[in-house]
This record gives C-alpha cells, sequence and structure tokens, in this order.
C-alpha cells in the first residue's frame, strides 16, 4: 500500500519507488529491490498499477509504473480505515522479561541489560534524528522512540513493582 | 579518565535531609566536554547530587571535586565564584528574575562577576541571538513563553564560558515539542562551548541525547551495565 501511495505522487519505476521509500523511512529496514519488483507484479496483476513506460539509458532496461484509476481508489481507501491500535502485549519483549521476572533468573540484570539495549538503540534513532531535518523523515522516527520510550517507563514500572511485590513463579 | 580530563566528580558522597538520608555513597565523574543524564525514580537522589555537584549542598560524607579541587575545602565565597565562572546552571523553570529583560537576565552572572557593561551587553546579546530569541531581548520573562524563557535561562548559563553546564529537569515544565527544541539548542550550544553538560532527567528520550547515563536509585548510582548486544 505504501509503494501505492509513493506512486500516488506521481510515476515511477522500481529503483525510484525503494529510494523513497528508504527517505520516507529511514528507521525501517530499507527495501529490498526483489521486494519492490515482485509488489509490483502483483499490483499489476490485480490492477492497481500499470507500465506506462520502459526506457533503457547506459544501465539496466526501467520500467515506469503508474497508479490506474483502481489503484488510486484502493489507495483512498486504505487511508481513510484507520489502522487497528495493535497489541504489543505478546511481543518478544513481554515474553522474555515475563519469563525471566517469574522463573526469577537474574533478574535485575535482565532488567539492567534490557534498559541498556533500549537505551543504546535509543541514542542512535536519536543521533540520526538530529541528522535529519525533514519534518516527515523525523515523524516516522519519532514513532520508534516513543515505543521505546514506552517500553522503558514499562520496564521500569516493572523493577519497581517487582521490588515491592514480587512475581510469583 | 586521568585526573585532568575530569571537570567535576563526587566520591562516596552521603547526604541526610533530617532523618531521610538522600545520598548513601553516590559517586559520579564527568569528563570535559561529556554529556550525562543523571537518572532515576523520583526520590532516588538525582536532584540532591546536582546540588553537590554545583556545590549549593555540601555533603555530609564523601568528596565532590570541580578541577581537582575539593568543594568543602573552598570558603564560602570561592564556591560561589566557581558557580559563577565555571558552571551554568538551568532549571526547570528557568528560574529567570521577572524584574529584568531577557538581556538583562543573561548579562547578569558577566555583571555579578564585575564585568563592563558595554562587553558584557554584546556578550549576552549573541548568546540570544545563538539560542533563537534576539527579539526578545527587551521583554520581561512573564510576558515571554516557557519555551522562550528556557532558552534564555540557557543562553544565561552559556554567557560565562563554564566548564560545566547542571540542568535539573530542563525541559520538565514544557511541552513535548517545545522541550525538544530546548533541549536540542540546550545540547547543541553546550557542545560547542566544549562545556560538560549534566542532565537530570526522568525523560528516557532527554537521556537518549546524552554521551551515557548515569542511574542512581536509593542514593546511590547504580553499577554501569554493559550495553547488551
Amino acid at each position: 500500500m505504501v509503494l501505492l501511495g509513493l506512486l500516488e505522487r506521481g510515476p515511477g519505476h522500481g529503483y525510484e519507488l525503494k529510494s523513497a521509500h528508504d527517505d520516507w523511512f529511514p528507521s525501517a529496514k530499507p527495501l529490498a529491490f526483489g521486494q519492490v519488483y515482485a509488489t509490483l507484479a502483483r499490483l499489476e496483476r490485480d490492477g492497481l498499477v500499470e507500465a506506462v513506460e520502459t526506457h533503457q539509458e547506459s544501465g539496466p532496461e526501467r520500467t515506469v509504473y503508474a497508479l490506474t484509476d483502481e489503484g488510486h481508489a484502493a489507495l483512498r481507501q486504505w487511508l481513510a480505515e484507520p489502522e487497528a491500535p495493535a497489541a504489543y502485549a505478546a511481543d518478544d519483549l513481554v515474553r522474555k522479561t515475563v519469563t525471566a521476572l517469574r522463573l526469577g533468573l537474574d533478574r535485575a540484570r535482565f532488567l539492567d541489560r534490557q534498559h541498556a539495549a533500549h537505551m543504546a538503540l535509543m541514542r542512535e534513532l536519536t543521533g540520526q534524528r538530529a541528522e535529519v531535518a525533514e519534518p516527515g523523515a523525523r515523524i516516522a522516527l519519532d514513532h520508534r522512540l516513543a515505543h521505546l520510550d514506552a517500553d522503558l517507563r514499562w520496564l521500569q514500572e516493572t523493577r519497581e513493582r517487582m521490588n515491592r511485590d514480587g512475581v510469583a513463579s | 579518565m586521568t585526573e585532568t580530563e575530569v571537570v567535576v566528580a563526587a566520591s562516596g558522597v552521603q547526604l541526610s535531609f533530617g532523618s531521610t538520608p538522600a545520598l548513601r555513597g553516590a559517586s559520579i565523574s564527568v569528563a570535559r566536554g561529556e554529556l550525562v543524564a543523571l537518572t532515576g525514580p523520583s526520590g532516588s537522589g538525582k536532584s540532591t547530587l546536582m546540588h553537590c555537584l554545583a556545590g549549593v549542598l555540601l555533603p555530609d560524607a564523601g568528596v565532590v571535586t570541580f578541577a581537582g579541587r575539593r568543594l568543602d575545602e573552598m570558603s564560602a565565597d570561592e564556591r560561589t565564584l566557581l558557580r559563577r565562572r565555571h558552571i551554568g546552571l538551568v532549571l526547570q523553570f528557568g528560574q529567570l528574575v521577572p524584574e529584568l529583560t531577557a538581556l538583562e537576565n543573561v548579562a547578569l552572572p558577566l555583571l555579578l562577576d564585575g564585568r563592563g557593561r558595554k562587553n558584557v551587553e554584546q556578550a549576552a546579546r549573541q548568546w540570544l541571538e545563538q539560542l533563537g530569541v534576539a527579539d526578545r531581548a527587551g521583554i520581561r520573562p512573564p510576558a515571554m513563553s516557557g519555551g522562550e524563557q528556557q532558552r534564555v535561562a540557557i543562553a544565561r548559563a552559556l554567557v560565562t564560558s563554564p566548564d560545566v553546564v547542571l540542568a535539573d529537569e530542563p525541559t520538565g515544565s514544557l511541552d513535548t515539542v517545545t522541550g525538544e527544541l530546548a533541549l536540542e539548542v540546550l545540547v547543541k550550544a553546550t557542545r560547542e562551548t566544549g562545556a560538560a553538560l549534566v542532565v537530570v532527567t526522568h525523560d528516557h528520550r532527554v537521556s537518549a541525547w546524552m554521551d551515557r547515563e548515569v542511574v542512581l536509585r536509593d542514593g546511590a548510582v547504580e553499577a554501569p551495565v554493559d550495553a547488551a548486544p
């Protein structure tokens, strides 16, 4: 769907779309070329994009894709539906923390290490963020920072709760 | 870390308020130019430790040194001079003098130090400009926004070219975006002067701006933890 969003701005070929994606989401894993082409092929099959031009300059052959009317509509529809708030309750951090606390295996050190790991990533992203002036890219990084911040607050509350009440195994 | 690189340090500091111990042997060492976050739960003693580093509070036991000199061996006047010339303080609500304009607030530490009015004003004006509040020079703090007040407070802390800036929850009274801008300004301006920065905060996002985090718990510094892989 993000590819449709990128094409909403105007036609583009795979490499341009990959670059634009990575600009939009600097904190996400860079998009693999294979993934871009596979997705474009699927979107073309579904009638959401179409090849409008093929040209070859010095490099490999490049196909320029554009949104079809159906593609525009699908994008509008996607944006019109709010994203279901994600339940993070079952993610690996919680599983590991709960397991560590319930088993009582080196629990204080576990929380220390987790805190340090989160803080290291936050520091790295904060550094990246300072280099990024464009507000849209900052907003994408902010999402990760806000979640890390929430995790850290939860870890701290967990430590306080554990110190006060202990945790049953 | 060699002795000459350490700008301010506390070693085994203990301090009680009445019968309530606030610090139970806290130690910290801050190198020149280093950015340190002092964190910990409410009541862990982080603000108290910062005030000991500033020489505002004197510990019951333990030693605080500034550039290798023990604060407890200085006279009160010497400590005041030290604070005025070598330490910049930024507090949660700015603590500007409400009767003075922004320019006069920033100039104050230099005027107290007996510097000539003309140079002082020029320096104060430069700092207001650097922090993006030059147009507020003639305004008094109550007529400024919280973010502007905090920028003026940062200018006041940096105008003396201190060796270390100590900040206690500097963004605590500001909304998130304003606070972040103020923090960015504080970090960049401090880095440019080469001063060390110690920020007391409970906000992880503030900590993430710093080179290093020192965690206090129950009045003592936690053993540093190796960053997990």
